[in-house]
């Protein structure tokens, strides 16, 4: 029997993933994350689970990596500061193809910032904060529901791509308390694992995927940052078994963004369009129950990475696009690259979120 | 198992320098492992950045050679997610002691059930010869053109302080004191810290008269003293040259273990 609950965005998403079969967290306190962390070092042990608190960011990340080697499913949760700190053992992650999830519950920044107000001024940091050439996928919920629905689905995602997945939510989204259905179960789709021994661990499979070998099985594989062939011992000065190794960890991604794409259409024959991801789609659905009008659409976004490139196809009678954003254009500009006609940017900082009144002003202005 | 069973011989030769000394403590510490029965399936080998950090390349068992300093706390992850494993860390003095110091002494504190060696070459040998956390006053280095002026760090007296179950220092010299302090370091539960001072005739000996492999070998041999005998002659008051090594167990106890079997 699913059960009706009010709960808080955090604790959804901590209970997502314990629903996933989540049994590693390794974290670091950091507001406004860190109910995250105090939720699942309450439930894990419970599970036979682990809690672990590293010493710092850094050490949470690769506390989870090493435990995600393990075969178990392992995340961690922080905010832009950690995340700022995670990045180098995040392209560790890419590289080493390491299923995880990270959730970022988004803060003001740069730097310490504004702790407990919310903004989205990590969405490229998710994606390019790392260096050298990779794909991710990142997620952004806009509801307590999405909280905990998207944390499950985040694993199954990292599981079947062999890549860290971002939960991108925010202090909106993460401290607030609504309804929700909590369902019996979520779906978890089984690891693609390798049963046998393989002199080619890192041998991709037909969608550009390696099967996982895990730690202690028998694999006796070789796991390295380094560029690695197919064995996964280092090569580090050929330049084909370089190309080909990067190419295959974003193509395995970026090759599939319309069959995992998830985003919510709404008027597709409107000729105005608001594109919103996380808590800035709340005030949209304000504005667009307020105006009552059919010429105005949504684009919400649910994926962010990887974009969804084929937006007009879906609004062919698009005039402009409207974005709010609680940041200073990020996705308008990821947006203003696959369009062409006007992006219109309506960015928001400081934590406060768009009032419907101002999207409503921005439509008329875009007529 | 003999340790030459566990290279993976399609690996060798090694990318150390001619008259390195970390092919020693890879030898020693398979020996080690060897010794106590480990079967390839329940070990782990987890390295850092460096020259000591492709050790763990060459070995034919489950091996994760990850970022820069932070060995330890993947292996961390590893042990807790899974306590049936086995862990064997491969370290040195930059990735342990500079970039990685903060790990290390939070792992003694947890006292996570795993073994780390750490070589101790006391030079950064992977880039080329830059001072580091162990270079000694006044030695040259890259980075330390006129001679190093910073001070040390003692690596087992630090893994001591910060909770370490059991702490031993040798040299590449003493190839079977150091086989089997590892395996003292295997067979004691909790976090168990192995120093192996090695030579780096490439990094550091050449600029520090100590040209051919054998000259630091030498030095090994005629500086390095028993803690034992070190004890004695600090409590009657006399001076220990500074450049003695102090080798021998200096800590086996059972503090509390995080990450022991379930």
């Amino acid at each position: 029997m699913s059960k009706i609950s009010f709960i808080q965005g955090n604790i959804a998403c901590a209970e997502g993933a314990l629903a996933a079969g989540c049994r590693f967290f390794g974290g670091y306190p950091i507001t406004p994350s860190t109910e995250i962390a105090e939720h699942m070092a309450m439930k894990l042990p419970k599970v036979k689970g682990t809690f672990i608190q590293m010493e710092d960011e850094i050490g949470s990340i690769a506390a989870v990596i090493g435990a995600a080697w393990t075969g178990v499913r392992a995340m961690t949760a922080t905010s832009g500061p950690g995340l700022s700190l995670m990045m180098e053992n995040i392209g560790y992650a890419v590289m080493t193809e390491t299923p995880l999830v990270i959730v970022d519950i988004q803060r003001g920044g740069p730097s310490t910032g504004q702790p407990t107000m919310a903004s989205q001024g990590d969405m490229f940091q998710c994606r390019f904060g790392s260096h050298g050439d990779y794909s991710i996928i990142a997620l952004s919920p806009a509801t307590v529901q999405e909280m905990y629905e998207m944390t499950a689905e985040a694993f199954n995602l990292a599981d079947r791509f062999r890549v860290p997945v971002f939960l991108m939510a925010d202090e909106i989204i993460g401290h607030m308390r609504e309804k929700m259905t909590l369902p019996d179960t979520v779906p978890v789709m089984p690891v693609r694992e390798r049963t046998e021994r393989s002199t080619l661990p890192f041998k991709a499979e037909k969608d550009g995927v390696p099967g996982f070998t895990p730690f202690g099985k028998g694999h006796h594989v070789h796991v390295t940052g380094l560029t690695h062939d197919e064995r996964g011992y280092p090569s580090t000065t050929n330049p084909d078994v370089h190309e080909r190794l990067v190419t295959r960890l974003v193509a395995k991604v970026e090759s599939t963004r319309r069959e995992i794409a998830s985003y919510d259409v709404t008027n597709p024959e409107a000729e105005t369009v608001f594109v919103s991801y996380g808590a800035p789609t709340r005030a949209v659905w304000q504005a667009l129950h307020d105006l009552k009008d059919d010429t105005v659409g949504h684009f919400r976004l649910k994926m962010v990475w990887p974009f969804p490139d084929w937006v007009e196809e879906l609004f062919p009678q698009a005039q402009a696009y409207i974005v709010p954003e609680m940041n200073l254009g990020l996705i308008s500009r990821e947006l203003e690259r696959h369009v062409t006609i006007p992006v219109i940017s309506v960015p928001r900082l400081g934590g406060a979120l768009h009032e419907p009144e101002e999207l409503i002003r921005a439509v008329e202005g875009a007529k | 198992m003999n340790f030459m069973d566990w290279y993976r011989a399609d690996r060798l030769p090694t990318i150390f320098c001619v008259g390195c000394g970390n092919g020693t403590v890879i030898n020693c510490a398979l020996t080690a492992v060897s010794e106590v029965g480990w079967k390839r399936e329940e070990v782990v080998f987890v390295s850092g950045i460096g020259c000591s950090s492709r050790a763990p390349g060459y070995i034919d068992a489950d091996s994760l050679h990850t970022t820069h300093g932070r060995a330890l706390a993947f292996a961390t992850g590893i042990k807790l997610a899974n306590p049936d494993l086995q862990l064997v860390v491969f370290t040195g003095d930059g990735d342990l002691a500079a970039i990685g110091g903060n790990h290390f002494i939070h792992a003694c504190r947890r006292n996570v059930d795993m073994t780390v060696i750490c070589m101790n070459n006391q030079i950064y040998g992977m880039t080329g010869g830059q001072g580091s956390p162990t270079t000694p006053r006044g030695a040259l280095s890259t980075t330390t053109p006129y001679g190093a002026e910073e001070g040390t760090f003692d690596l087992t007296a630090l893994s001591i302080a910060a909770g370490a179950n059991f702490a031993a220092r040798w040299t590449s010299y003493h190839v079977k004191e150091l086989t089997n302090a590892i395996r003292a370091g295997l067979e004691t539960p909790g976090f168990s810290f192995i120093e192996a001072a090695v030579q780096c005739p490439t990094g550091y000996g050449r600029r520090n008269r100590l040209r051919e492999p054998e000259d630091m070998i030498e030095f090994f041999r005629t500086h390095s003293m028993l803690r034992q005998k070190y004890d004695r002659l600090l409590a009657e008051g006399k001076l220990v040259p500074p450049d003695t090594i102090v080798v021998g167990e200096f800590v086996r106890r059972d503090r509390p273990v995080l990450g022991g079997k379930k």
